[in-house]
């Protein structure tokens, strides 16, 4: 199915993602907006891990695919938490508002 | 090039982009959806059946339901007075531009020694779930237990301290 593409057309396409979550992480204010680019630059990376498995010299042994699974995985744990924990600041703060948050003691 | 991946690169980077611009947080989560969709289509096309439909499940029937609630739980559809972008807006574009500067000039300087075809993998499900009890067996235990306490410690962080209390 992959056909003619090659591989730099897959790593180009996750340094893009990358790049914009990157951007989203350090722009937005709203704590919430802030997780979303850091799951984009997980995602990017997951792009890759698949990408270089797919193009790898071994695909049957399945190293890189594991890779990007146990990344899923573990990226959803910390999107748990992290959204835990801005429902717990905003309880404190009552403001999701990055720039109005500027200590750590409640 | 093949068209079938330019139309899932465009897809994916298009909502990226709206996830990170648009000004209202709901539609932002609705446009990270999108970006995680386009993404399962590209694991499609690279043969990763698995890590795709993987991805559509955890990404989409999870994470992004999280967004969602986390957003309507902290009243953040809201959009502020004074602007969506933080006051040092600038110093972040500048730092993902130059990031993206660099890994783009790796990509491209080293597009010459990277492998061009690869025969499609022949790879079953059932293969994937034999290496996963078989040589990955720690690992996948590890994340089952990082699972588990991170889940029971996201409802702790989240529950109300009133309630603790009592």
């Amino acid at each position: 199915m992959v056909g003619s593409t090659p591989l730099g057309g897959f790593l180009l396409v996750a340094a893009l993602l990358f790049s914009i979550g990157l951007a989203g992480a350090l722009t937005r204010r709203n704590a919430i907006l802030v997780l979303i680019g850091i799951e984009l630059m997980l995602n990017a990376a997951n792009l890759n891990l698949i990408a270089f498995w797919r193009y790898g010299p071994h695909p049957e042994l399945l190293t890189g695919m594991m890779f990007a699974i146990f990344s899923i995985a573990v990226a959803a744990a910390e999107a748990a938490v992290g959204l835990g924990l801005v429902i717990s600041i905003y309880r404190h703060a009552h403001t999701t508002d990055l720039d109005a948050m500027n200590r750590m003691k409640g | 090039m093949s068209f079938v991946f330019w139309m899932f690169a465009v897809l994916t980077v298009a909502g990226a982009l709206a996830a990170v611009l648009l000004k209202n947080t709901v539609h932002c989560a609705l446009a990270l959806t999108v970006a995680f969709a386009g993404l399962a289509l590209l694991f499609l096309d690279l043969d990763a059946q698995f890590a795709g439909f993987a991805q559509i499940l955890v990404y989409i029937g999870a994470v992004a339901i999280l967004v969602v609630f986390a957003i309507l739980l902290t009243r953040g559809s809201e959009t502020p007075k004074d602007g969506v972008f933080s006051k040092n807006w600038f110093v972040g574009l500048v730092i993902a531009a130059g990031v993206f500067a660099v890994f783009a000039w790796a990509v491209l300087a080293s597009v010459g020694v990277l492998p061009h075809e690869a025969a499609t993998p022949e790879v079953s499900v059932a293969q994937i779930g034999q290496v996963l009890i078989g040589r990955y067996v720690l690992p996948l235990e590890i994340v089952a237990l990082l699972l588990t306490a991170a889940l029971i410690g996201a409802v702790i962080v989240a529950m109300d301290e009133k309630e603790r209390a009592r």
